[in-house]
């Protein structure tokens, strides 16, 4: 099972990296091409703006969400999470519209409000703590019926996912937690039929 | 109370950490960011898909001509960048002027550059760089400048290169060196590292680490003198993890285009195919002048120590 993580610009060496950790294999994804036989994919924190861009550029919106009807997982980390929703705030931007949610763009301020915090985890058989590091983070505003919430720090939510494709406004990778990307890989294994590296 | 606070229990919140100020340059990474003095070329950069912009009065080609003290940029010329765009916004302090550092955190700008390309106001200390919340980048053109820029607080690294020259030669020379120098430290002993940090001029502890890891503790871009896509790509080959450019695009004939396709050459840094699509038909680059033609006292990469 390789795990492919989108590598046009942002982190997404540090997925890689807590991929590994996990003993997970994965792959760059920079061209449509990249795509064929991945069982996930993860888009990395980033700046949106730019992310859209080269997406259309290089043609992988259509290829991704023919992904998501193929019911191969996709995890969006912050302009991961702003890419998969279906409207986006402040400015209003396109995206790829695979997630029934409302973001809004830089929603805690600009960098010197970025945070460190304590949530909770809700996927698990019991609530429990998960560490979030937020970088000029979004927020979800709303979600449609569809959408699970995984976890929330106060009452705030701030992961989610809705079939295939899961969505976080912070970013996991920077965290010394590893619960979320086990998720995932729990997810990706289970799409594929296969048992989980993690 | 901040936002954060509102969000959840304002119990465990915290601001200004390490880990948050390199994340920021996480997200950077494979990007380029654009150097702009107006609004509307700081929308031109965004449209383009530059991760960042660096607010500025002159860009640095210009500081070159002008001489004179260069200086942090007018407020209000900062403001109305960062009004203009949604992606994060830089702006530049001489060096060793924390002030100058305070007064664009109050403005909440995203990342100040302790910046050789503006006229020193301190010859001897850098700014501690640990009271700010917000991040800093600093120049370097070896390990023991990074490594020092480090232990003051920095969280990110740039070459120094020579600005506003379209030269790309002296970035090259200061990747290489740092490389170089990270390999030496590789396969040194724990005499030999002792040796090493007094000879770079930097903390052990972190010569320790160098040695171990084998690469900086925070990100590493590029900048000073990048003018084509080809350039952006050759100092990401050279293991840049993302890039600055200066005059290049807005001293160019043709900006909007310049700047699409430096981002990306960028993204697709090791595919010649791309690059060679690419860079078609860009119009003319920067002027650019030879480095060798410079006088000592005319060079900006010797500010700072």
């Amino acid at each position: 099972m390789e795990i492919g993580v989108l590598a046009l610009q942002g982190d997404f060496a540090a997925h890689g990296r807590r991929l590994e950790q996990l003993g997970a294999s994965w792959r760059r994804v920079r061209m449509p091409e990249d795509l064929r036989g991945i069982a996930g994919l993860i888009i990395p924190g980033g700046e949106s703006t730019t992310l859209l861009k080269l997406l259309a550029r290089t043609g992988l919106e259509e290829p991704i969400r023919q992904l998501v009807r193929d019911g191969i997982p996709v995890f969006g980390t912050c302009a991961g999470l702003i890419l998969l929703a279906q409207r986006v705030l402040s400015p209003q931007q396109p995206s790829l519209g695979l997630l029934d949610v409302t973001v809004e763009r830089n929603a805690y301020g600009r960098q010197i409000d970025s945070f460190e915090a304590f949530g909770t985890w809700l996927a698990g058989a019991t609530p429990q703590p998960l560490e979030l590091v937020f970088i000029r983070a979004p927020r979800i505003r709303a979600v449609g019926p569809g959408v699970r919430i995984l976890a929330r720090l106060g009452e705030e939510i701030v992961a989610v996912e809705q079939g295939p494709v899961l969505g976080a406004t912070f970013h996991p990778e920077l965290s010394q937690d590893v619960t979320v990307h086990q998720y995932f890989l729990q997810r990706c294994a289970n799409a594929a039929g296969v048992a989980s590296p993690a | 109370m901040t936002a954060s606070e509102q969000a959840g229990d304002t119990k465990g919140i915290v601001h200004g950490t390490l880990r948050l100020k390199t994340g920021l340059a996480e997200m950077l990474k494979g990007g380029v960011i654009m150097d702009v003095t107006t609004a509307e070329q700081a929308k031109i950069a965004e449209d383009a898909g530059a991760v960042a912009v660096m607010a500025l009065e002159r860009v640095p080609a210009d500081i070159r001509k002008s001489g004179g003290v260069a200086r942090m940029a007018d407020p209000a010329k900062i403001r109305e960048i960062m009004e203009a765009v949604s992606i994060p916004v830089m702006a530049k302090c001489r060096i060793g002027h924390f002030v100058e550092a305070q007064i664009l955190e109050a403005l909440g700008v995203d990342y100040v550059d302790e910046s050789e390309v503006l006229t020193p106001a301190d010859e001897e200390h850098h700014i501690d760089k640990f009271r700010f919340k917000v991040p800093f980048v600093c120049g370097a053109r070896d390990l023991g400048e990074a490594l020092r820029r480090i232990a003051e607080g920095a969280a990110l690294i740039r070459t120094k290169g020579e600005a506003g020259t379209g030269n790309v030669v002296e970035a090259v020379r200061h990747i290489r060196r740092i490389n170089r120098q990270i390999r030496e430290l590789r396969v040194m002993g724990d005499e030999e590292l002792v040796s090493a940090a007094k000879q770079l001029g930097a903390p052990l502890e972190l010569v320790r680490l160098v040695a171990r890891e084998g690469k900086l503790p925070v990100p590493n871009f590029a900048a000073g003198g990048i003018a084509t896509p080809a350039d952006a790509a050759l100092m990401m080959q050279l293991g840049a993890e993302a890039v600055f450019v200066g005059s290049g695009i807005f001293k160019s004939e043709d900006p909007p285009k310049r700047a699409a396709a430096i981002v990306q050459a960028v993204t697709h840094y090791d595919n010649p195919d791309v690059l060679a699509r690419i860079s078609e038909g860009l119009g003319e680059p920067m002027r650019g002048v030879d480095v060798h033609a410079l006088e000592e006292q005319e060079l900006l990469q010797t500010r700072g120590w």
